[in-house]
């Protein structure tokens, strides 16, 4: 029994005590340092230590930043302005800004071209990247912008992409009209087209069999490997002279027996209109045109290309090439038929089996060997290809990767629809396998664009050449060195880390809930 | 697949369009331009300036030479090339000559098939050190780690002077100039050692040059020139007698100040045969009676190039030394004119 009684006792709360704050030690920035921070007597150790690096790294950098000489016109200068102190000489950035960005050859009055160019690239860009948001219309100035990007940067006469593109869309026309062909004319066709081919396959052939000749003499002079080499393109030669005419008589009669099924009677018609027109009429008609209504831009030789622009140009390039080739590559890989799964396979694991700096040097100095002296087969075409050679090997082994992760129902359940194999691939087994590729394929496009820089080691003077080369050598910027570097990083950070966010954001607008 | 062998059949057709192969000489005259290979750039020798204008030393060579055969000093095509692309660069023949700070040696000569046209500048390699290392001679380098550029003939000649001189070092391979001297300026060696005259520009330009000093040993021959393929001699020719021009007219006296009046005709006749006015050299060369009054037109004589690029009012600051003409005690000699 209690004696306790309201009457009794001389306080009573009758209301809910008002919450007290948290103590001083459990909120707000002390908490969230003390759980953060110095959660224990190791990470209490390691956060010190990071302050402390983080401040000598402050200690140093920021009075050379701050202290940075933006207006000089050599490194003498800069060095009196600073008259002792530490200091950033920013001045080769303002001085040099023009060869960093577009190389040191290209004219003055044309670096509008390829900032347009940059421009209306990431327009294009815009319905590829953000399909689902814009008009799949927009998709057709896409398909332009190559044409258009070519003629800003590379110049000449505006015919000269024209006549392309309009020998690109007739050939569309052709293939669709064979496509359409009822059996009787295209056996006729095929006929024609197979004496043709095999004719120019064993004529080909024969030119090439000859010039292995000619190559095996010229680099016989020499030690041990150079007659290694000779060697082989001796053998080579004699196989190429002893196969040329069977070869040609085989593939043409492959592609007049295949009249029945249509496809490679199609595929071989629409090259040979679109090699015929770009053999011999493209320079005529364009030059015709040209003649009747000029527009020109100052044309500008590839070798003058440089800076930042030229990475631009081949990471773009390469990246947009090498996707679509490296899905061939991995549809090939996976195939049934022994011959292109061959091919594909070699040309894999040989190509990611070297390294990309020698293919490089083949592509710049090799190549120089075996054609003729007086060929000009323009530098940044023989780079484009074998960067994305190098590329889309990578990116086929990544598809793969997702190939291989898709369950085995899915092909079947394709098959079970009465899918044929092109439309299983593209309406089912690609957009999967895709989705799941895309991190990797990211992680390439990434590494791809940051390799374009290794071009300097042949000379390029891509924005990495131009600093070793004619920045850091110049009499006016000798020894220059972390303010060049830092801008060269920064430019590269801002791309690559954009394309990293852009695939991020990809993949949460593609998950459909399966993980 | 199909594409791979369309391609492959385009480049077999581009193959099989090869060109007769005629003399440099007339591909030059045909071409308007003279394709000349240079360095990606090195201070004083070969850079393209603020304006994309390839300035330097060996820069004066390939123009003085398109001026000879063209008139023109500015029909060059300039070809930048690395250490390890300019030799395969002039043996394809995508450029018809190499002015590159390349020094003469036997195996390139020889075995490599070039031919040096002459020596346009005589360099040496020698080492620089702190001067808080307290080192006054080379062979005080004992176990000294040493920045050395990869590729190039003073690599060599490095590990010869050392194993010569019994002592061990260190080496910390570097690609190009600027890096050496970045790490050499952290610390990172001891010693940097490259050629004199590139050691000498370095210093120039250092924070503080009086810091640092360039060792009295200097271990190496370095004979810099221009050179040409082997196999056609009158293109050698050209590019041998239009330095030896540039040579002959400091010798002289022709300037480019006074060289329209020099040409006018008088009364040494070395100078009229130099500049045309008598004989008929120019013709020898298949060039035409002026060429080496065009050549002198582009920028001087050897003594003003020298000078205007790399010479002690510049920021390069070097003195003339073995460089200077032979009747002032130098090395820079030129055959007669005759």
């Amino acid at each position: 029994m209690s004696d306790t009684h309201a009457q009794t006792v001389a306080f009573v709360r009758d209301t809910e005590i008002p919450p007290a704050p948290p103590p001083a030690s459990e909120a707000g920035a002390v908490k969230w340092m003390r759980e953060n921070l110095f959660s224990g007597w190791f990470n209490t150790i390691l956060t010190v230590l990071a302050i402390f690096l983080i401040a000598r790294f402050v200690w140093f950098a920021f009075p050379w930043f701050y202290n940075g000489v933006w207006d000089a016109a050599s490194i003498r200068e800069c060095r009196d302005i600073l008259d002792g102190k530490t200091g950033a000489c920013f001045a080769v950035l303002v001085d040099r800004w023009d060869h960093l960005l577009f190389g040191f050859k290209y004219p003055a009055d044309g670096y509008w071209r390829p900032t347009l160019a940059f421009i209306l690239m990431l327009a294009a860009a815009m319905p590829v990247l953000f399909s689902k948001f814009l008009p799949r219309k927009l998709m057709i100035f896409t398909a332009l912008y190559p044409f258009i990007g070519f003629w800003l940067i590379w110049g000449g006469s505006l015919w000269v992409p024209l006549v392309v593109l309009a020998a690109i869309i007739v050939t569309a026309m052709i293939f669709r009209l064979v496509e359409g062909l009822e059996f009787g004319p295209r056996q006729i066709l095929a006929g024609i087209v197979g004496v043709l081919a095999g004719a120019g396959l064993a004529y080909l052939l024969y030119q090439g069999a000859t010039e292995l000749w000619f190559i095996s003499n010229s680099v016989s002079s020499g030690g041990l490997v150079a007659g290694l080499a000779a060697l082989i393109f001796k053998v080579l030669s004699v196989f190429t002279f002893v196969m040329f005419i069977p070869m040609g008589i085989f593939v043409g009669y492959a592609i007049f027996q295949s009249a029945e099924d249509g496809g490679l009677v199609t595929i071989v018609t629409a090259l040979f209109a679109i090699y015929v027109m770009l053999a011999y009429l493209l320079g005529p008609i364009s030059g015709a045109l040209n003649s009747v209504i000029p527009i020109e831009l100052q044309a500008v030789p590839s070798r003058d290309m440089g800076g930042y622009m030229l990475c631009l140009i081949l990471g773009t390039v390469c990246v947009s090439l090498s996707i679509p080739l490296g899905i061939v590559l991995a549809l090939g890989r996976q195939s049934n038929m022994p011959l292109i799964k061959g091919v594909c396979v070699v040309f894999i694991e040989f190509i990611r089996g070297v390294p990309l700096i020698t293919l490089l040097f083949v592509a710049n100095v090799m190549l120089a060997y075996f054609l003729p002296p007086q060929s000009n087969f323009d530098l940044i075409l023989r780079v484009i290809i074998m960067i994305t050679m190098f590329s889309s090997a990578y990116i086929a082994e990544v598809i793969r990767g997702g190939l291989a992760a898709l369950p085995k129902g899915q092909f079947e359940a394709a098959d079970s629809l009465g899918l044929n194999y092109t439309q299983a691939v593209r309406l089912i087994i690609l957009p999967q396998a895709l989705k799941i590729s895309i991190p990797g394929i990211v992680n390439v496009a990434v590494g791809l664009f940051k390799d374009t820089t290794l071009v300097s080691v042949i000379s390029m003077f891509d924005i990495v050449g131009m600093i070793r080369g004619p920045i850091q050598q110049s009499t006016d910027w000798i020894s220059i060195y972390w303010e060049v570097y830092l801008f060269a990083a920064l430019v590269f950070f801002v791309v690559c880390y954009s394309i990293s966010q852009y695939s991020q954001w990809l993949e949460r607008q593609l998950q459909t809930g399966h993980r | 697949m199909k594409k791979t062998v369309f391609l492959g059949a385009l480049t077999v057709a581009g193959l099989a369009a090869s060109a007769a192969a005629a003399g440099t000489l007339d591909e030059v005259k045909a071409r308007g331009k003279m394709n000349c290979g240079v360095t990606t750039g090195v201070p004083g020798f070969a850079e393209p300036d603020a304006n994309g204008v390839w300035q330097g030393f060996d820069v004066a060579v390939c123009r003085a030479v398109a001026a000879a055969v063209l008139g023109d000093g500015n029909a060059v095509e300039f070809v930048p090339t690395t250490g390890k692309t300019r030799f395969t660069a002039l043996a394809s023949g995508e450029i018809d000559m190499l002015a590159r700070n390349t020094t003469w040696t036997f195996s390139r000569d020889v075995d490599l098939k070039f031919e040096f046209t002459g020596v346009n500048y005589y360099d040496g390699q020698g080492f620089m050190v702190p001067k808080d290392l307290g080192v006054s001679s080379a062979t005080e380098l004992d176990g000294a780690t040493v920045c050395i550029q990869t590729g190039t003939t003073t690599e060599l000649n490095l590990a010869d002077y050392f194993r010569s001189n019994n002592i061990s070092y260190e080496p910390v391979p570097i690609e190009t100039g600027a890096e050496a001297v970045q790490q050499y300026n952290a610390g990172a060696c001891d010693v940097y050692t490259t050629d004199a005259s590139a050691l000498a520009a370095q210093r120039a330009n250092f924070e503080d040059p009086s810091a640092h000093v360039i060792l009295p040993e200097i271990v190496s021959k370095e004979p810099l020139g221009p050179l040409v393929r082997h196999g056609d001699n009158e293109w050698g020719d050209i590019v041998r007698w239009t330095l030896n021009a540039m040579i002959t007219a400091e010798e002289l006296g022709v300037t480019s100040v006074n060289l329209d009046e020099m040409a006018a005709g008088s009364n040494n006749p070395e100078i009229n045969r130099l500049l045309g006015t008598e004989g008929d050299l120019g013709g020898m060369l298949g060039l035409s009676a002026t060429w080496a009054k065009d050549a002198l037109a582009v920028a001087g004589n050897y003594g003003e190039v020298f000078e205007k690029n790399i010479g002690e009012n510049t920021p390069i600051g070097l003195a003339r030394g073995l460089n200077a003409q032979w009747t002032n005690g130098g090395l820079i000699y030129s055959p007669p004119f005759r």
